[in-house]
């Protein structure tokens, strides 16, 4: 049964799992396309969150050497790993932002707009000029 | 009986495991730096070559069933990274590296009319980044790094499929449908590798395994198993996780289509195998259920429900798009037998299918370079007009039906093979039955080629520098349709190193 103290002692847990349904449900409900890549981000950010939240040591301090290089076993240190992990995570992560506004940009041009339903009107509209003409070369059915 | 070498580099021939991806990392940027469109396709097509000659000789290295542990800086496993070559990640090695170089000819001509050319350089950058990805993600045996080179493939084809927004500029809103999903895919992917790491303490895949194997499994493996399957289900489109596929395939250029179709789906399904047989146990109960509970019923709707769609398509290259999700669905299905041979008609079926749909595709493309697009309506009679163009589809559309003597008819009976050693009949007959699908898909390819009148009598054949890949692709459907030593072989090798798992470490 969970008490109180498991609620509290998961709460890296708990934000990171709202903080990821809060991206997750941003990149499907909206329909702006930057508004996708910003729930994108978050979606991810949550995921780092998690990730550096598993190399946290109760007690344990950076895993830095000391000056002098004698490694005291008293000293309890932090898991790097997971921190070491997520740079090279947060750098997708950039590049997946930046490709997808340069993506954004180029449909801004070539739709002239960036909401969903308003490119989606634009796509049917061609499908069905496509099926018009097809149809006609298929011998006038549409 | 698995035999390891200790792994010491001394010569180049040691360092052949990290240079069959280094060799097109190094090139990309090279091919930036240098900036000349004459020098971009030698480098490319030179470091291709490099990789599929590395690959062969991977191959025949472990085709005893050997594996060669490359330690990355000299960092022994489970602290450094290790890339790990055995039988089935040779052979999917191989198949990447084959089609990146036979697909290189065949992008000249193609390219100068579907994009625009002072993007040429560049596209030969992406595509090797992309070639780049695919290679490292079956190369590698340390977890994350699969997800580091997974993006590295990702991000380079967003770009190469948004580059056919000179076409059309569906292009565009298909590469950024394809970057939310395939991110989204790539991030449960990296969670459950972090619920792995909570769990195990470890990101070397043999590592893992043998943790799992002497502790069991537990509610965080479970749940990490359950993020990998979505997140790899969506770069593999699996059934209901395929949305982003038709648009990204019929609105790429032709190049990027053959390439991408006959790789990169490929590739995720082998991380799938990886995962599901090298890393979690086979014999673990969760995952059992997960397969042939949920793997198994998709895969047999994807046969049935996107094969019929691809029916109704009045577009050729969407059509095949759809076909694509169809046979990935019985490269499932292989899989989801959870047997031998089962597993070994799926890998042999992803090496088949994947020599298939490269030369559909480089026949579509050829097409589309000649008539200006790949709707039926437009490509009235052209077995007349491009014969050789035409012949090469349909052979390789014999080969996607199953046509005995193509190596479409050899995946398909090993499947048929697999499901009746388990006494799962119906399973058989709706392999068949979906093959029976196919022919009419493919017949009505085949109507519109020959049995109209040519809509415009003066279009050419297809420059040599097309035919000759296409050609090379039919060939080789009837080649491993006939022969099937290497591929069957080969697949086996790969059944047996992937269901042993990483055993013999688990063993001390």
């Amino acid at each position: 049964m969970p008490d109180m103290e498991f609620i509290l002692g998961h709460m890296n847990y708990w934000l990171f799992t709202v903080l990821m349904m809060t991206g997750l449900y941003i990149v499907v409900a909206k329909g702006n396309l930057i508004k996708k890549i910003v729930g994108l981000n978050l979606f991810q950010t949550a995921v780092f969150m998690f990730y550096i939240s598993l190399g946290k040591v109760t007690g344990g301090t950076g895993p830095i050497y000391p000056l002098n290089m004698q490694i005291d076993p008293d000293v309890v240190y932090s898991n790097p790993l997971p921190h070491v992990l997520i740079l090279t995570a947060i750098v997708v992560g950039i590049a997946t932002t930046s490709l997808g506004l340069a993506l954004i940009m180029r449909i801004r041009e070539e739709f002239d707009t960036i909401e969903e339903d308003e490119i989606l009107k634009i796509e049917t509209d061609l499908v069905h000029g496509e099926n018009k003409v097809l149809g006609e070369a298929m011998g006038g059915r549409s | 009986m698995v035999s390891e070498q200790i792994h010491v580099a001394r010569s180049l021939m040691d360092h052949l495991p990290i240079l069959v991806v280094l060799v097109p990392f190094l090139a990309a940027p090279l091919i930036v730096l240098t900036g000349a469109r004459r020098l971009a396709w030698p480098i490319a097509f030179a470091a291709s070559l490099t990789s599929f000659l590395i690959s062969i000789k991977l191959l025949l290295q472990v085709l005893d069933g050997g594996v060669i542990s490359y330690q990355i800086g000299g960092w022994a496993p489970p602290m450094g990274i290790e890339y790990r070559i055995d039988a089935a990640n040779a052979f999917v090695l191989l198949l990447v590296s084959a089609i990146g170089t036979i697909v290189m000819p065949y992008t000249v001509q193609s390219i100068k009319a579907e994009i625009p050319e002072r993007h040429h350089t560049l596209f030969y950058t992406m595509y090797l980044l992309c070639f780049t990805g695919l290679l490292g993600v079956v190369a590698t045996g340390d977890a994350f790094n699969v997800f580091v080179f997974l993006e590295i493939s990702s991000l380079s084809t967003y770009v190469l499929v948004a580059m056919g927004s000179k076409t059309d500029k569906r292009a565009l809103t298909a590469a950024y449908d394809y970057l939310i999903m395939g991110t989204i895919g790539a991030t449960f992917f990296v969670i459950g590798i972090g619920f792995l790491y909570a769990a195990t303490g470890t990101l070397n895949m043999a590592d893992i395994a043998a943790h799992i194997s002497q502790h069991g499994p537990d509610r965080t493996i479970e749940t990490a198993f359950a993020f990998i399957v979505v997140g790899m289900g969506l770069k593999v489109a699996l059934y209901p996780l395929h949305l982003w596929l038709p648009n990204a395939y019929t609105y790429a250029p032709s190049a990027v289509t053959v390439f991408l179709a006959s790789t990169a789906t490929k590739v995720a399904i082998y991380v799938l195998l990886r995962f599901m047989f090298s890393v979690f146990q086979p014999t673990f109960l969760f995952e059992m259920n997960v397969v042939k509970g949920i793997i198994m019923p998709l895969a047999l709707v994807a046969m049935f429900a996107a094969s019929l769609i691809a029916v109704f398509q009045s577009d050729l290259k969407r059509m095949l798009a759809y076909s694509s999700i169809a046979q990935i669905g019985y490269i499932l299905l292989g899989i989801g037998l959870l047997s031998n041979t089962g597993l070994s008609g799926a890998i042999v079926h992803l090496f088949n299918h994947g020599i298939t749909k490269a030369a559909l595709f480089m026949g579509v493309g050829a097409l589309a370079l000649r008539s200006g697009s790949s709707f039926y309506a437009r490509l009235g009679g052209m077995g007349k007009v491009m014969p050789w163009t035409s012949f090469a589809i349909v052979i390789a559309g014999l080969s996607l039906i199953g046509v005995p003597g193509t190596a479409g008819f050899i995946s398909k009976w090993v499947l048929v093979q697999a499901a009746i050693e388990q006494g799962w009949w119906p399973i058989a007959l709706a392999v068949v039955a979906s093959s029976l699908l196919a022919i009419i898909y493919v017949w009505r390819v085949i109507e519109v080629l020959y049995m109209k009148q040519p809509t415009d009598a003066t279009r050419r054949e297809a420059p040599l520098s097309m035919l000759i890949p296409m050609w090379i692709m039919a060939l080789s459907t009837i080649w491993f349709g006939l022969d099937t030593e290497l591929t069957m072989s080969a697949a086996r090798a790969a059944a047996d190193g992937l269901l042993n798992g990483f055993s013999m470490e688990a063993s001390h």
